[in-house]
């Protein structure tokens, strides 16, 4: 339906859409242009201010929404007309774009307000205060993007997103880029993003070739329509293929590795980027193309698997995680799995009401974990200045949880937020990752049992690393000194922490049992989902599972911890569990060894092979040996063969030949010529009688 | 007497002449050659004359004797001028132009 036949009971501001886009590029713009010249504070609440217009947008869409419910496409600008092909950048406002838009923006604008408190002591840490206006100008550009990703109406202007985010993405992870291991681990870990990132979106873009070939279009409305006649093999290539860009983006097994190491980014990012939206873009993809995924069974169950593996296996490797923000990486990608689990059995409101509700704790607790290493870094400055306790230099690591303990007194803010989040990752009662993650659970165990089983284990490792984090973070004794001097952050920090904290305590309102207001306005867009009756029974064993993961991280973490501090600190164990796990818990610490498996099977197969592709048929096949020997050679031979036997041989030969041919002539010419004057009047005298004896005899 | 009569001699007279102009070396006689073979061509013309009843044979050796007279004046001029420079006039040893 498009924009002049909107006919709505209330006001209505569709043609506004364009305006999420427009108001963060005229921010980012602005900043590049005059951000020299004003200071931190103005240039983040610049960047601030154009996500929040943004978010105001968005609010006003939501409500335009309510009033008339129906998608709406609001044609913008014509971007390619190339004989009957155009492409139109066309924004398509439905219940689902607007619930990602409102996501999107509204953390945005709350990660903002927080980095410019992060920021401003994080470029000082660092010891570059001029990319501060950089930080905010890279931000703003990635709400750009993923407005356009989200607000496509067609899966070429969400490749156009697609690709922004993944190129923020990498920007914002390689912001310090000269730093990390050996000076090249950030720059590294971006480009690990940005080519895992390219591999997904091959896929993804197979999967957008086969859809132009096969039905001629983009658009996603156009796609559908012709979908339903279209082969069942055909569906199917195009949704596997899509799954890969989607194992790419949402860091999903086999795809997940660049993840963890994305953590190299300042926490606002890990936050925003790599936790709350840009990741969640493959969930997003999915639910938006359910007409075709709806249509293979078999592709659908692909997907639940993937996902609920991945939701498994990452929490597992999060459990052996000593890096703060490692843990919160891992335990994104398992919360990614539960997602990409849910939209692949369908059930897409389920899917998208995690993801709304995954987006406010994760935020908040990367966030969080942000003002740690913060407060830690205060301590760790404020002891190298006032010159006593562990002078450890740069080594010390103040991500490391081993170092950390007893924040709890310390920074109480923090600590409760992080609560909050906490129990809202691991789903207890009544906290908003409780209503979503039960709304999951409840659809995988009716609808893929093998999933929920997946599933529910992950919930227990969920909560049991949670569990772990949070005992070892706040709780017990501190046990480095920078972590004993550690101090609350800044107000501007603290403020978008609680409103999160909040709306990750009652962000679970959206969607009560009963009323399901979330799926009921989800449904405008994604019409086969329908509400679900509320299941106790899942919901009390969801909660124990929950609680026992507490549990038993409380009992590991906090009563056996208590015992290991007694020992010496040469044969104290850092982690409970490495004595009792002994290999297993290798295993986790070092992720299973998915990367050095990578390295083993792919990536240095694949260096050997450009090592020969560069070294033996590059240069010595085709440079030195095709270039130098048979062209560069035969063309010398061929060069010498026309200047020293033709040239000289055949062309001179001729000229000289004509010369000698000459010369000889008119020496036996000269012959001829005595000098005596008889001779001469002989000839005449015999010419006479010739031309006489003719003329007498013809 | 036939009119054959005068053409043999005069051709007895040519031949003698050209003979003489091809064999002898001293310019002098070359040059008496070569009036002899004009006057072998004058008789010749008289003869003819005398055959046809025509005077134009006649006439025509008024021409030959009045050109040849020329041809001595300057034939005889270049002898003298070559004898200066050579002091011989053995044509043989006029061949600068070989050289």
């Amino acid at each position: 339906m498009f924009l002049s036949e909107a006919t709505a009971s209330g006001p209505t501001f569709f043609y506004l859409v364009p305006l999420v886009v427009i108001i963060p590029l005229a921010g980012l713009l602005f900043n590049i242009i005059f951000g020299k010249w004003m200071g931190e504070k103005a240039i983040g609440w610049i960047g601030s201010l154009a996500a929040g217009l943004a978010f105001l947008v968005s609010v006003l869409l939501g409500i335009s929404l309510l009033n008339h419910p129906e998608q709406v496409i609001v044609p913008f600008l014509e971007w390619i007309s190339i004989g009957d092909f155009e492409v139109a950048w066309a924004f398509q406002v439905d219940t689902l774009s607007v619930t990602m838009m409102l996501v999107v923006s509204g953390v945005g604008t709350l990660i903002h307000v927080y980095s410019i408190g992060y920021m401003h002591e994080d470029v000082r840490f660092q010891g570059d205060p001029g990319r501060f206006r950089r930080f905010f100008v890279f931000m703003n550009l990635f709400i750009v993007t993923m407005m356009v990703l989200v607000s496509a109406d067609s899966y070429l202007m969400l490749f156009v997103g697609w690709e922004g985010v993944g190129l923020c993405s990498y920007l914002l992870i390689g912001f310090w880029f000269e730093k990390g291991k050996d000076g090249i681990g950030n720059a590294l870990a971006a480009k690990k993003a940005f080519v895992t990132n390219r591999i997904g979106d091959f896929g993804l873009l197979i999967a957008l070739f086969i859809m132009f070939w096969t039905f001629g279009t983009l658009n996603f409305d156009a796609v559908f329509a012709e979908s339903a006649q279209a082969a069942q093999t055909v569906i199917m290539a195009i949704t596997l293929l899509m799954l890969v860009g989607v194992a790419g983006k949402s860091a999903q097994i086999p795809l997940y590795v660049w993840l963890p190491d994305a953590m190299a980014g300042p926490t606002p990012v890990s936050a925003l980027i790599h936790a709350a939206t840009m990741v969640t873009a493959g969930v997003y993809l999915i639910t938006r193309s359910y007409p075709l995924y709806e249509s293979v069974q078999q592709v659908q169950d692909i997907v639940a698997l993937v996902g609920g593996i991945t939701a498994l296996f990452a929490a597992t490797i999060a459990v052996g995680q000593f890096d703060i923000k490692k843990i919160l990486a891992y335990s994104t990608i398992s919360q990614l799995g539960f997602m990409v689990a849910a939209v692949g059995i369908g059930a897409y409101a389920a899917g998208m009401f995690h993801l709304v509700t995954h987006a406010f704790f994760k935020a908040l607790l990367f966030l969080g974990a942000g003002s740690v290493i913060l407060g830690i870094e205060h301590g760790h400055h404020h002891l190298e200045h006032s010159g006593s306790g562990d002078k450890g230099g740069g080594k010390f690591d103040p991500q490391d949880i081993r170092n950390m303990g007893g924040l709890r007194t310390r920074m109480k803010t923090t600590f409760w937020v992080y609560i909050v989040g906490t129990l809202a990752l691991v789903g207890i009662f009544p906290f908003a990752g409780f209503w979503s993650k039960d709304e999951i659970l409840v659809e995988e165990q009716i609808l893929f049992p093998p999933a929920y089983w997946i599933l529910i284990f992950a919930a227990f490792l969920t909560a049991f690393y949670m569990g772990r984090q949070v005992l070892l973070v706040f709780f017990g004794n501190p046990r480095s000194k920078a972590v004993e001097h550690a101090k609350e952050s800044p107000a501007l920090i603290k403020v978008p922490l609680i409103i999160l904290a909040f709306l990750s305590a009652f962000g679970g309102i959206l969607n009560l049992p009963r009323l399901h207001s979330f799926t009921i306005w989800l449904e405008h867009t994604v019409k086969v989902i329908h509400p679900l009756d509320f299941n106790i029974i899942a919901a009390v064993i969801a909660t124990l599972v929950g609680l026992s993961g507490l549990l038993a991280s409380w009992l590991i973490y906090s009563w056996q911890y208590q015992k290991l501090q007694d020992l010496p600190p040469a044969k104290r164990p850092d982690d409970p569990l490495r004595k009792w796990l002994g290999p297993i818990f290798t295993g986790l610490e070092n992720k299973w060894w998915v990367d050095e498996l990578y390295w083993a099977v792919i990536l240095n197969p694949y260096i050997t092979l450009s090592r020969f592709l560069a070294e033996v048929i590059d240069w010595n096949f085709w440079h030195d040996w095709f270039h130098n020997t048979v062209i560069a050679r035969s063309f010398v031979r061929l060069a010498n063969f026309l200047a020293n036997v033709f040239d000289l041989g055949f062309i001179d030969g001729i000229a000289n030949g004509l010369a000698s041919i000459t010369v000889r002539f008119a020496g036996s010419l000269r012959k001829i010529q005595t000098g005596y004057v008889r001779n001469y009047a002989l000839t005449v005298f015999l010419g006479v009688v010739v031309i006489i004896g003719y003329l007498i005899l013809r | 007497m036939p009119v054959t009569y005068y053409f043999v001699l005069s051709a007895i007279l040519f031949t003698i002449g050209a003979l003489g102009v091809l064999i002898r070396r001293n310019a002098i006689v070359v040059f008496m050659s070569v009036e002899l073979m004009l006057n072998a061509a004058n008789l010749s013309f008289v003869a003819f004359s005398q055959l046809y009843n025509t005077l134009n044979g006649q006439v025509l050796v008024f021409f030959v004797i009045t050109v040849a007279a020329a041809e001595v004046a300057v034939g005889l001029a270049l002898i003298v001028a070559i004898f200066k420079t050579k002091h011989s006039i053995n044509i043989d040893e006029l061949h600068e132009l070989k050289q």
